[in-house]
C-alpha cells in the first residue's frame, strides 16, 4: 500500500523544460517563486525522456505482431513529426514542466496515489490498439491507431487543464478536434450524446480493484460539446506520443471541463440517444455532475472551486469560468442553470 | 547521576525521523509536482499514525503486561500534536495564506475541515497540560478526565481523513478500525466489573 509519505521518489525521470521557453527566463521566474519549487534542467524534454522508462521493450517485442513494429508511432514517447501549431492554443501561459505532467497523474486504474501511475503504467501495452466507434452512426467501425494518427493533421495545442481537486497545469497536447473522428462515422439524427469508454484489464491494471470507482472508466459529452473544435482527440504531448500514465495511446481533452472528463486510453466511442452514465457521477452524483464545466462559482460539496494551484506556483490563482474558454464555449450552455447542471 | 533512559532517546529520535525525511526531500527538490499537497499529506499521515500509537499504549501495556510502556505515552502524544501543528500550519499558511475570512468560512462549511480543526483543538489542551506540574495542579482524577479528549481527537481525525479522500478509502478505514479497537478495548474494560480479567 503506497501511503503519501512512503512512495519512493521517481528519480529516473529528470526534470526538464519545454523547448520553446527561454531557459534563463524560466529559471529566474521559478527560482524566485519559492525554494520549494524545483529548477528545470538545461536539457530539452525530447532529449532527456528515456524511452525505456515508458516502454518495456522486451514485452513489446514478444507480444506484438511484426507488422506493428513497422509503425514507429505505436510507441509511447515517440517523436511526432510535422506538428503544426493550433490556432486554439492559449497564449501567454507558462507551460508546466514535462516531468510534472508525467509524474502527477490521476489514473486510478494504475493506483490512486498520483505518483503511482508513472511507475505502475510503465509496461502498459498500448499497441496494437483499436478504437471502436459505434452506436447511432451510419458507418460504425473500428479504427486502428495508425489510422487515428492519420485522420487529420496532428497539431500542437497548448491547453489549460484544471483538475476538480483544485490544481491545474498547462500542457502542449497533440491531436486534432474530435469532430474529425465523429464525422468519419456519420452520426445519425438519433445521436445526441457521445459515450466514451477506457481500456480496462485487471491483469495490466491490478490496482484498479482498489480504485473505489467502477471500472472500466466511462465518460460522456453532449454531441454539440463533442463536435466543438476545442474538444480534442489527443495522441500526444510535448511533441511526443502520450506516455501511458497520461492516457496513451489516445485520450480526450476537453479543456473547459474538469480534468476527469478528459477520459484516458479510449477503446470505445458510442453515439447514443440519452445522456450516458459517467464514472464519477455514478460513484458520487452529488459531487460530480455530468457537465462538470470548470466553474469557480459552484463549489464541490467538500471544497471550494474559486481558486486553484497551478503546479510550480507558490500562491493560488483565481479559477476562470469555463477554465478561461468562456468566449468559445459559453454559447453551448446558453439559458442553462449551471448550478443545477454542474 | 540520573539514569539515562535510552528507550526515550531512541523514541525521540524515531519520532523526529519523518521531519528529517521531509527536510531531506525538500532539500533535494523531491516533494513531487505539488509540494504543498505533499507536505500537507505527509504531516497529516504522521499525525494520525501517532494518535493511533498513543492510544495503543494503554491496551498494549495491559495485554502484554508491560506496565513500563506508560513512560513513552506522553512523548508519542506530544509528537502527534507536533505533527498536527505542522499539518495545521501548512493549511493556514500554504493553503489559505492566513486569510482569516476564508479560513472561518472553510471551517464552518467543509465537514472534513471542521473535523480536522476539531481534532486539533481537542489536542491543544492535552499538549499544554502534559507536564508533571499540570498533573499535580489538576489532580490525577481531573487530569485523566480531561485527557479523555484524545478519544474525540482520534475519532475526529479519522472522520477528517475519511471525508477527504475521493474514492480509495483503504487507509482511512484502516485507521478507523484501529481507533475503534482501541476505544472498544477501553469500553469493554469499563463495562466489566472491577478486578475482572
Amino acid at each position: 500500500m503506497a501511503g503519501w509519505g512512503t512512495f519512493p521518489p521517481n528519480n529516473r525521470l529528470k526534470p526538464h523544460n519545454y523547448a520553446s521557453s527561454g531557459i534563463k527566463k524560466l529559471r529566474s521566474i521559478v527560482e524566485n517563486i519559492d525554494m520549494l519549487i524545483r529548477k528545470p534542467g538545461d536539457i530539452p524534454y525530447s532529449e532527456v525522456t528515456p524511452k525505456s522508462v515508458y516502454f518495456n521493450r522486451r514485452a513489446f517485442l514478444a507480444g506484438v505482431p511484426a507488422a506493428f513494429l513497422t509503425s514507429r508511432l505505436a510507441r509511447a514517447g515517440a517523436k511526432l513529426p510535422n506538428l503544426g501549431k493550433s490556432p486554439l492554443s492559449v497564449a501567454g501561459e507558462k507551460i508546466t514542466p514535462y516531468n510534472d505532467v508525467a509524474t502527477y497523474n490521476n489514473f486510478y486504474e494504475f493506483g490512486t496515489d498520483k505518483s503511482e501511475p508513472s511507475v505502475l503504467a510503465r509496461n502498459f501495452k498500448t499497441s496494437p490498439w483499436t478504437v471502436s466507434v459505434e452506436g447511432n452512426v451510419a458507418k460504425p467501425r473500428k479504427f486502428g491507431m495508425d489510422e487515428i494518427l492519420k485522420l487529420a493533421p496532428i497539431e500542437e495545442r497548448v491547453c489549460r487543464h484544471r483538475c476538480v481537486e483544485a490544481w491545474s497545469i498547462v500542457v502542449p497536447w497533440a491531436g486534432y478536434s474530435l469532430s474529425a473522428l465523429l464525422k468519419q462515422v456519420e452520426p445519425t439524427s438519433k445521436a445526441k450524446y457521445v459515450a466514451f469508454e477506457s481500456y480496462y484489464d485487471e491483469k495490466q491494471m491490478p490496482e484498479g480493484r482498489h480504485a473505489g470507482i467502477p471500472l472500466p472508466y466511462v465518460e460522456g459529452l453532449r454531441l454539440d460539446e463533442a463536435m466543438h473544435p476545442l474538444a480534442m482527440l489527443c495522441v500526444g504531448m510535448y511533441g511526443e506520443t502520450l506516455p501511458p500514465q497520461d492516457g496513451a495511446p489516445v485520450r480526450l481533452v476537453a479543456p473547459w471541463k474538469y480534468g476527469f472528463k478528459s477520459i484516458k486510453s479510449i477503446v470505445k466511442v458510442r453515439l447514443v440517444e440519452n445522456q450516458p452514465p459517467t464514472t464519477w457521477n455514478i460513484s458520487n452524483a452529488r459531487e460530480y455532475g455530468f457537465y462538470s464545466n470548470v466553474n469557480p462559482a459552484v463549489d464541490h460539496p467538500r471544497w471550494s472551486q474559486a481558486k486553484e494551484r497551478r503546479l510550480g506556483e507558490f500562491g493560488k490563482r483565481d479559477t476562470l469560468m469555463f477554465n478561461g474558454y468562456g468566449s468559445q464555449v459559453a454559447g453551448l450552455y446558453a439559458g442553462m442553470d449551471l448550478k443545477r447542471y454542474y | 547521576m540520573p539514569r539515562i533512559r535510552w528507550g526515550k532517546i531512541l523514541l525521540f529520535a524515531a519520532c523526529l525521523g519523518p521531519v528529517f525525511r521531509l527536510g531531506w526531500r525538500a532539500w533535494n527538490r523531491n516533494l513531487t509536482a505539488n509540494p504543498i499537497e505533499f507536505i500537507t499529506h505527509f504531516t497529516g499521515d504522521w499525525t494520525i499514525r501517532l494518535i493511533v500509537a498513543a492510544l495503543a499504549v494503554t491496551p498494549l501495556r495491559e495485554l502484554l503486561r508491560l506496565p513500563s510502556l506508560i513512560r513513552y505515552r506522553r512523548m508519542v502524544g506530544l509528537f502527534a500534536f507536533f505533527y498536527g501543528s505542522l499539518h495545521f500550519l501548512t493549511y493556514l499558511w500554504l493553503d489559505k495564506f492566513f486569510d482569516l475570512h476564508d479560513i472561518v468560512k472553510d471551517v464552518g462549511k467543509r465537514p472534513f475541515i471542521t473535523a480536522g480543526f476539531t481534532a486539533f483543538v481537542c489536542m491543544l489542551p492535552l499538549a499544554v497540560t502534559s507536564t508533571a506540574g499540570w498533573i499535580r495542579r489538576m489532580g490525577g482524577k481531573r487530569w485523566r478526565k480531561l485527557h479523555r479528549l484524545v478519544y474525540a481527537a482520534a475519532v475526529a481525525a479519522v472522520a477528517h481523513y475519511y471525508w477527504l479522500v475521493k474514492s480509495d478509502i483503504r487507509l482511512p478505514v484502516l485507521y478507523g478500525t484501529l481507533v475503534a479497537l482501541e476505544l472498544g478495548y477501553r469500553m469493554l474494560k469499563a463495562a466489566m466489573p472491577r478486578g475482572a480479567a
